[in-house]
């Protein structure tokens, strides 16, 4: 990476819609990480040559949640088309040479619009999976227990089997391949994708039961990586849990932090021992 | 020339229309003897085209590429005749 000291740089990717993208920040520079509030508009240089920015001058690029405009036709579906009509040469550069990507909730949707998600065969053309309308048709807003269960660049500081409680806030989360859910499950679990998985707080899967499972989503499924592990999504929201008061039961347990920290933590961790 | 088009976006048979399902409820709640309810997104799109058939490949190719998600959608483009626009009923955006 050119121009760059030691120090790990996020990129937080807003345009029209996100709203995310403050707590994203805060819990990356809590954490010891730069993260700059970056437009679209910034990365593709339809703005005053001072405010252009270079993706490749930052080493973590998180798309966070929101409803980027409006979530029209499809959530996502319109900052995807953005990202493809300008940047994706750049995006695809970036995620070859091994930097980190992540979407939460609307940023895990429009990985998947993107086709950066689940990337069976590198970055598709169109979507091969879908974030739809929750399994009540209604908008999920609480905290979910969630099992860590295969770990990704994010999440390599994680203990495998860890259960977090962290919240959702979505209407489309439903993780589905369509009528080819058996094939591709398969083969997301054969190649070690799944990452997160809605569960009870026990951790014993939450097998599409609702409430542990939102939205009915497939195999539980929360959040997911690329096979190579640099790109990851999920529908839950850990920026929004890193202080022990957001915890939802701090009055009762008094936590020093929230169950989201970690998930920053290990990116950190993980960033530190990969600078040379 | 200017084509009319009509977009029908819907969900493949087979997944789940959540929306759908709740709407048959509610209506049921009301005292209708609904059966089943699917819901759909109807675009009408305006589009410069050499012919009917030129339109209905842009428009079919911007399913593809945006207005459906080809793992649980389907589409259907059906191109309504030419018209001619007058030039200040066009919104600005």
């Amino acid at each position: 990476m050119k121009n760059m000291d030691r120090m790990t740089n996020a990129c937080i990717l807003i345009m029209e819609g996100t709203n995310c993208e403050e707590e994203t920040k805060i819990a990356f520079e809590k954490v010891g990480i730069n993260a700059e509030l970056v437009h679209l508009k910034q990365l593709t240089g339809e703005v005053p040559r001072e405010l252009k920015r270079d993706l490749f001058e930052y080493n973590i690029l998180m798309i966070p949640g929101g409803w980027s405009a409006g979530d029209y036709i499809r959530a996502g579906a319109i900052f995807a088309a953005r990202i493809k009509s300008r940047l994706m040469k750049e995006i695809e550069e970036f995620v070859e040479d091994g930097n980190v990507v992540g979407g939460i909730c609307n940023g895990f949707q429009i990985l998947i619009e993107l086709g950066l998600l689940p990337g069976f065969d590198g970055i598709s053309k169109e979507p091969e999976a879908a974030l739809t309308t929750n399994l009540n048709a209604r908008f999920q807003c609480r905290p979910v227990y969630l099992k860590h269960v295969g770990k990704c660049t994010f999440t390599e500081k994680i203990d495998e089997g860890k259960v977090l409680q962290v919240p959702v806030a979505h209407a489309e989360g439903r993780f589905t391949f369509g009528g080819e859910d058996e094939k591709y499950l398969n083969k997301l679990i054969e190649n070690g994708q799944i990452v997160f998985r809605y569960c009870h707080p026990d951790g014993t899967p939450a097998e599409g039961e609702f409430p542990w499972n939102p939205n009915g989503s497939l195999y539980d499924i929360a959040g997911i990586c690329n096979p190579e592990k640099n790109v990851l999504g999920m529908m839950p929201h850990p920026e929004r849990v890193v202080e022990g008061i957001q915890h939802a039961d701090w009055t009762r347990t008094h936590p020093s932090l929230g169950d989201g920290r970690i998930f920053f933590e290990s990116i950190a961790e993980f960033m530190r021992g990969n600078s040379k | 020339m200017n084509f009319e088009v009509e977009v029908r976006i819907e969900l493949k048979p087979g997944v789940i229309d959540a929306e759908g399902e709740t709407i048959r409820k509610s209506l049921k709640l009301l005292g209708y003897p609904v059966n089943d309810v699917k819901s759909l997104k109807v675009y009408v799109i305006g589009v410069n085209a050499d012919s009917k058939k030129d339109a209905e490949e842009k428009i079919a190719d911007a399913c593809r590429r945006l207005l459906a998600n080809p793992v649980i959608q389907n589409y259907s483009v059906k191109v309504k005749n030419a018209r001619i626009i007058p030039e200040n009923s066009r919104k600005r955006l």
